[in-house]
């Protein structure tokens, strides 16, 4: 019966990826270490959906075997012909065995299914974010232009403030609009730029990429926007702190309050809900200064997510 | 494309090299970069004899706008492409914003405790 125990302890591992990655947005922590509380958010979302595809195929896989992922790669040898006939030729006495194969038919083309959905919709978020980025390339290329104000950044001529940068392997581009250059000061662009770089340096697209993917795939579940909402900010306030090194609180601060109540292009209505709050949020943070977590609490943060990956890949294996 | 923006009527390749006076470009440089434009959908080109002629598929402003809308994230469709430095906010929530910049103006220079 390991099969069974497999898919009991792999369904636990999906339970409390869920139950936990519920109860995160809740914490007051994450805000100061948002380093530490992303990579549990990664955790979370790694180990739950391993386990959850790693119960339903260990369900559809019948008795003992070397984990799930060796008898999905020798798929035939645990379902000999024999089982296939079986019910067929001994007819209503053994209807119990023939409902046992479709009941694991069923729980392993569910598992199958939620496995390819979820590369199939990665696969898809990364496409979108590079066909977009492709685009943005090609018309800054035609439209942008430099500004001595603000090395190393393009600069596109429109009214608004809009500030945002385009990550990749060969260009990295920060793009800054005349109307940003219009409304803040020397020191506050140096601010942005700095936040921008630091999204840049880090890669902050990867972090938040797969998260965007879910709630593409689960539009529907208020905990995938939940938590893509979260990774998002958190990149942000990582970004923040790395903007802060050698400079100013106050620039940066209000940096962010004139761009934030710039208001000059009114958003439709709901395109800014799933960021309510976020904004105040980060401006507070920067205003009362919380301490970081201490060494041995973030070191634990991360020691119970690197654990919850491993359990889960080590019932999938062994 | 600056050059063919601020005309009106289709150009050669021979009339764009010779609106480019400050640039000494060799005239395949300007045909290829209008080939490029063309196969990109940014310019538009038809037949004149042996010659294309060649006229801006949009606007400047049109194609500034698209930027813009998908930087600002206001077509709907949310992708992971980019990373805005922040979003604009409204009611209450600016209202908040406001009176923490007047804090730290009035402040005159305020915290430095943030290390």
């Amino acid at each position: 019966m390991k099969g069974l125990a497999d898919a009991a302890l792999l369904a636990a591992l999906a339970m409390g990826s869920v139950l936990g990655a519920s109860a995160l947005p809740q914490a007051g922590w994450p805000r100061r270490s948002p380093a530490a509380a992303i990579l549990l958010w990664q955790a979370f979302g790694l180990a739950g959906g391993l386990a959850a595809v790693g119960a339903l195929v260990s369900l559809g896989l019948p008795g003992d075997h070397l984990g799930v992922a060796h008898s999905l790669l020798h798929l035939g040898a645990c379902f000999p012909g024999a089982a296939f006939r079986f019910p067929v030729a001994f007819g209503l006495v053994s209807a119990l065995p023939a409902l046992l194969l479709v009941f694991r038919m069923t729980c392993l083309a569910a598992g199958l299914a939620l496995l390819a959905s979820l590369c199939w919709v990665l696969i898809a978020a990364s496409a979108a974010a590079l066909q977009a980025r492709r685009r943005q390339r090609a018309l800054l290329a035609l439209l942008a232009h430099g500004d001595p104000k603000v090395p190393g950044a393009l600069v596109v001529d429109y009214p608004t403030a809009a500030a945002y940068c385009l990550p990749g392997l060969r260009s990295r581009i920060v793009v800054l609009s005349v109307g940003t250059l219009e409304l803040l000061g020397r020191g506050e662009l140096a601010a942005v730029l700095a936040h921008e770089h630091a999204h840049l340096r880090e890669r902050h697209d990867l972090v938040v990429l797969p998260f965007t993917a879910l709630r593409r795939a689960f539009p529907h579940s208020a905990m995938c926007a939940e938590a893509h909402r979260a990774v998002a900010l958190l990149v942000e306030m990582l970004a923040d702190d790395r903007a802060l090194r050698g400079r100013p609180t106050r620039e940066l601060v209000s940096a962010l309050v004139r761009f934030g109540t710039a208001g000059a292009c009114p958003a439709p209505a709901g395109a800014l809900a799933a960021g309510e709050g976020d904004m105040a949020a980060r401006v507070a943070r920067l205003l009362q200064p919380v301490r970081p977590l201490p060494a041995a609490a973030s070191a634990a943060v991360c020691l119970a997510a690197g654990l919850l990956v491993a359990a889960t890949v080590a019932l999938l294996v062994v | 494309m600056e050059i063919l923006w601020e005309t009106d009527a289709p150009l050669t390749v021979r009339e764009v090299s010779a609106r480019l006076t400050e640039r000494n470009l060799a005239h395949t440089t300007v045909m290829t970069v209008l080939d490029r434009l063309a196969k990109k959908g940014f310019a538009k080109r038809q037949r004149d004899g042996r010659a294309w002629r060649y006229c801006p598929a949009a606007t400047r402003e049109t194609y500034v706008t698209e930027l813009m809308l998908t930087a600002l994230d206001q077509t709907g469709d949310r992708t992971a492409a980019l990373t805005r430095f922040a979003q604009s906010v409204s009611g209450v929530e600016a209202e908040v914003l406001r009176d923490a910049l007047e804090v730290l103006e009035s402040n005159g220079g305020g915290d430095e405790g943030s290390g």
